[in-house]
């Protein structure tokens, strides 16, 4: 109800973080983090073409890969800048994600030799 | 008074009545979807990474590729075609084309999401139809990719198989569930099945802004007060750009 009916007190305490710049700092970080993903993309491609495939590559693949997602989830939505408790409510699964990723790929391997 | 007495009990963090992670019912939920949403791709990009090791990876020199159902296809030279440039081989330039298009309607998405906070209607508006057509264009994209995928090859591939106790050959063109010239029948599997899930994410995330828009449009969130549909919507959104630099690395670059 509190979201429909918001009283003016209500929606005046939901923009009292507004920045008096009007947003401009906040605009020219959102430029700039594209200038970086896009950087990293172009990086990648380069890389592609250039390196021989092997563990090294694929190692600095899934860095970059890694550093785009902190851009993309820390800046574009905002999680850097939330409290400690959302920011590890989120990571901690996506941890385990990360060692059941490289257990199966082991396992992979594994299956491959047994074939 | 019942109003003073509630004011007398002490106001702890987790007992109710504030917000210990200072960020609304809505969007906490919206942040617990999109954990459930990445396990689910997490499954799909993890068991493509069992199988795929679970197949011999390619021996030789890129430049003698050739196809076979035998080992694990080198994704560049599955993926080297570009609307209207028949027959010339330009390697991941179009999937290139389309992780630049959905990370570009990201920063639309961020900037609407920014005029919001600003009560700057006009530049919600502005910045949803940007972010809508980012969205269509990727959708469109991939419906190429898929056509293409489909369709196969001119030369199509030679496979070799057993048919009543005698070993016969036979040309396959393209790729679906059973069949697929490029590789290993699994490759395909994971290709429609990777790429039409996060499909399937772009098209209901294209929907929901073209109902933030309307809603925009009309005045809807002026009249509230505050534009935080669109930001939940831009979390959905930005989720959706992840998801794809994932695919990206995962599925066309290692």
């Amino acid at each position: 109800m509190a979201e429909i009916h918001a009283t003016p007190q209500e929606v005046a305490s939901r923009h009292d973080d507004l920045p008096t710049d009007g947003g401009a700092a906040q605009r020219r970080q959102i430029w700039k983090v594209f200038i970086i993903l896009s950087v990293l993309t172009a990086l990648e491609f380069l890389i592609a073409f250039t390196m021989a495939h092997g563990t090294l590559k694929v190692a600095i693949f899934v860095g970059m890969t890694i550093v785009k997602a902190f851009y993309i989830v820390g800046e574009f939505m905002h999680l850097k800048h939330e409290v400690k408790s959302l920011i590890w409510a989120i990571l901690i699964p996506t941890i385990l994600v990360a060692w059941l990723l490289l257990a199966l790929m082991w396992e992979g391997g594994a299956i491959l030799q047994s074939r | 008074m019942a109003a003073t007495t509630t004011d007398t009990l002490p106001r702890r963090m987790w007992l109710g009545g504030i917000e210990p992670m200072k960020a609304s019912y809505g969007k906490l939920m919206m942040w617990f979807f999109l954990i459930s949403d990445t396990f689910t791709f997490s499954a799909l990009l993890i068991s493509y990474g069992l199988v795929r090791f679970s197949f011999p990876a390619y021996a030789g020199t890129a430049s003698d590729f050739t196809f076979s159902d035998l080992y694990w296809p080198i994704p560049e030279k599955v993926y080297e075609a570009v609307p209207f440039l028949h027959g010339v081989e330009l390697p991941l330039i179009f999937v290139g084309i389309m992780t630049f298009i959905l990370i570009f309607s990201s920063v639309t998405m961020v900037l609407a999401v920014e005029a919001g906070h600003r009560m700057d209607q006009n530049s919600v508006e502005k910045y949803m139809l940007w972010t809508i057509l980012g969205g269509f264009t990727f959708l469109g994209c991939q419906a190429w990719e898929w056509a293409h995928f489909i369709h196969g090859t001119e030369g199509g591939s030679v496979i070799r198989e057993i048919v009543d106790g005698q070993w016969v050959e036979r040309t396959i063109y393209g790729a679906n569930l059973v069949e697929n010239q490029y590789g290993p029948p699994a490759f395909a599997d994971f290709f429609f099945f990777i790429t039409g899930f996060h499909g399937t994410h772009v098209l209901s995330g294209v929907l929901l802004n073209v109902l933030i828009y309307y809603r925009t449009a009309t005045g809807f969130y002026d009249r509230r007060g505050h534009y935080e549909m669109v930001e939940k919507v831009g979390l959905y959104w930005h989720f959706v750009d992840l998801v794809w630099v994932f695919v990206f690395t995962f599925f066309y670059l290692v």
